[in-house]
């Protein structure tokens, strides 16, 4: 079993974390992955994404043209990479930001408005979270039990504040039904 | 076994090379491989290594042959238009046979070109770059993994063999996170009896210098040079054979692109196409003797370049061009995709 999953948005929105933090819990949990960021000039105030792949077996190619599971925080992203998705894919949206729906009728689209819900939660810089929690639910690429020892190995002890509002976002997205 | 942490393979350069001993780094940041830099930067103080951010990359080269001369383990990193203005001092290095290590973490080119990665270095740092007679030691590594582990090999055989190692990476490979184990092993200490390390009185001066104005002398240094590069393309060279037992085509990629051909080779499979890939990870030495090998049984090769057809010429040369070799590539910082890869594949795969 082999999951490719492509992250994108706005540089700042969080997508690259995102899917660091997907990397790091496949690591403790044993799996096989990779992680590659976009990188370039046009990063900061522009689109940013990342490919991560999660897997049984040793991962090839580390790029993700043709994602199983798409997750897009800004509109660009997903006029860009909508068609791109591989057939019964599933496509997450930041509805908050993305007011047009998913287009193509051969992959399961999400809505989460979780830029606007982490605002309500008061984690406002945390919608990324929100809407990898609805990703993991509903794609079941990695458990979501085990996230809090994982941040506790890469957040140092100094910011464990952080930990606490990151699982709170997750869970919101986890728990949200479309 | 140490436990294994995730890292991008610019991370994993320069935490290896500090496990291996290295204590000296001279830089000047360029994309796509600041991380190593930054990583020295945070690190070294720490260790009481020298981090040094120099005014130029030919600054820095030329610090490098300075604590090389004296004995140091010592590396620089850059990418594609710096290695250019890091050649000189790279000829240098050769002409003085101290060891050092040099990073390039290619992007596309010519000129300051791009900043996405490439394999367009490959003449470049394979066939010198810099005046003379001479070679690197080149890896091409093709995971984090391998960056760290080449990193420490490439210092081992710097001090070894008393010449310049290279890790010839691409953007994809210093930016991409895999996990790493960094169990480096103890490292074997190099006497430098040539070190220019102060005489205390004890003993003559050491001199480490490249010019020899008599031409029988400097004769005689080349033919020592090449004696022992005839030994490195013996005992060194490195590779990886994926799927070749029965393969009717040979892909020939490394780094990045080989990762994507590796992806074809599994689709083509899938197809019933009988395909392998034999995946240098030195690219010199080149595996010469396992693609000559080949040559006597498959149908055709396939090159997977980052590049406009480099390392074609020593797949050529290597098989003495018994059998066709069809070249599959991107150029400018444009990767291949594996449905690219697989069309060369089985267009190969139709030559009889």
């Amino acid at each position: 079993m082999t999951t490719q999953i492509l992250i994108a948005g706005f540089g700042g929105q969080g997508v690259l974390f995102a899917g660091k933090l997907l990397a790091y819990k496949g690591m403790y949990d044993g799996k096989e992955l990779s992680w590659l960021p976009s990188y370039g000039p046009e990063m900061r105030g522009g689109t940013a994404n990342c490919s991560v792949i999660i897997s049984d077996t040793p991962v090839g190619s580390p790029i993700v043209d043709k994602p199983d599971v798409l997750m897009v925080m800004n509109l660009p992203s997903l006029d860009k990479y909508e068609n791109a998705v591989n057939a019964g894919g599933k496509i997450f949206v930041d509805s908050s930001f993305i007011e047009r729906k998913v287009e193509r009728s051969d992959v399961d689209a999400y809505y989460v408005p979780a830029t606007k819900m982490a605002a309500e939660a008061g984690v406002p810089t945390l919608a990324n979270m929100i809407l990898l929690g609805k990703l993991l639910k509903e794609t079941k690429v990695l458990d979501f039990e085990g996230l809090e020892g994982v941040f506790k190995k890469i957040v140092s002890a100094k910011r464990a504040d952080l930990i606490d509002a990151n699982l709170k976002a997750l869970e919101i997205g986890y728990n949200y039904k479309d | 076994m140490a436990e294994k942490v995730l890292m991008k393979g610019n991370e994993a350069i320069a935490e290896a090379a500090i496990l291996a001993g290295c204590r000296h780094y001279f830089g000047y940041p360029i994309t796509p491989q600041t991380e190593i830099a930054a990583y020295m930067a945070k690190r070294m103080p720490k260790i009481d290594g020298t981090f040094l951010q120099a005014e130029s990359e030919v600054a820095a080269i030329n610090m490098v042959i300075g604590v090389a001369a004296a004995g140091g383990r010592v590396m620089t990193s850059s990418s594609s238009p710096g290695i250019s203005l890091k050649s000189e001092g790279i000829s240098y290095l050769a002409g003085c046979d101290l060891p050092a290590l040099v990073i390039n973490v290619q992007r596309g080119g010519p000129g300051l070109g791009g900043i996405q990665p490439s394999q367009s270095d490959y003449f470049q740092c394979v066939k010198g770059g810099g005046h003379g007679d001479y070679r690197n030691i080149v890896f091409a590594p093709a995971s984090v993994q391998e960056m760290a582990d080449m990193t420490v090999r490439g210092f081992e055989l710097a001090d070894k063999y008393r010449m310049v190692s290279m890790i010839l990476a691409d953007g994809t490979m210093g930016q991409m996170m895999e996990p790493v184990s960094l169990d480096i092993p103890e490292q074997k200490k190099y006497d430098k009896p040539w070190a220019v390390t102060g005489t205390k009185m004890e003993r003559k001066h050491n001199i480490v210098n490249s010019l020899s104005l008599i031409p029988e002398e400097l004769e005689q240094q080349n033919f020592d040079r090449f004696a022992k590069y005839a030994q490195i393309e013996e005992n060194e060279v490195l590779y990886e054979e994926y799927m070749m037992e029965d393969a009717e085509v040979c892909v020939v990629a490394y780094g990045i692109a080989a990762r994507v051909a590796k992806n074809a080779i599994v689709a083509a499979r899938a197809q019933g196409v009988k395909v392998g890939m034999i995946r240098p990870i030195t690219l010199w030495p080149f595996p010469k003797k396992v693609l000559n090998a080949a040559a006597d049984k498959v149908k055709a090769f396939v090159t997977v370049e980052m590049s406009m057809g480099q390392m074609i010429e020593d797949v050529e040369l290597a098989t003495r061009c018994k059998k066709p070799v069809l070249l599959c590539n991107r150029a400018g910082g444009m990767i291949p995709t594996p449905e690219q890869v697989l069309a060369k594949i089985n267009e190969a795969g139709g030559i009889n």
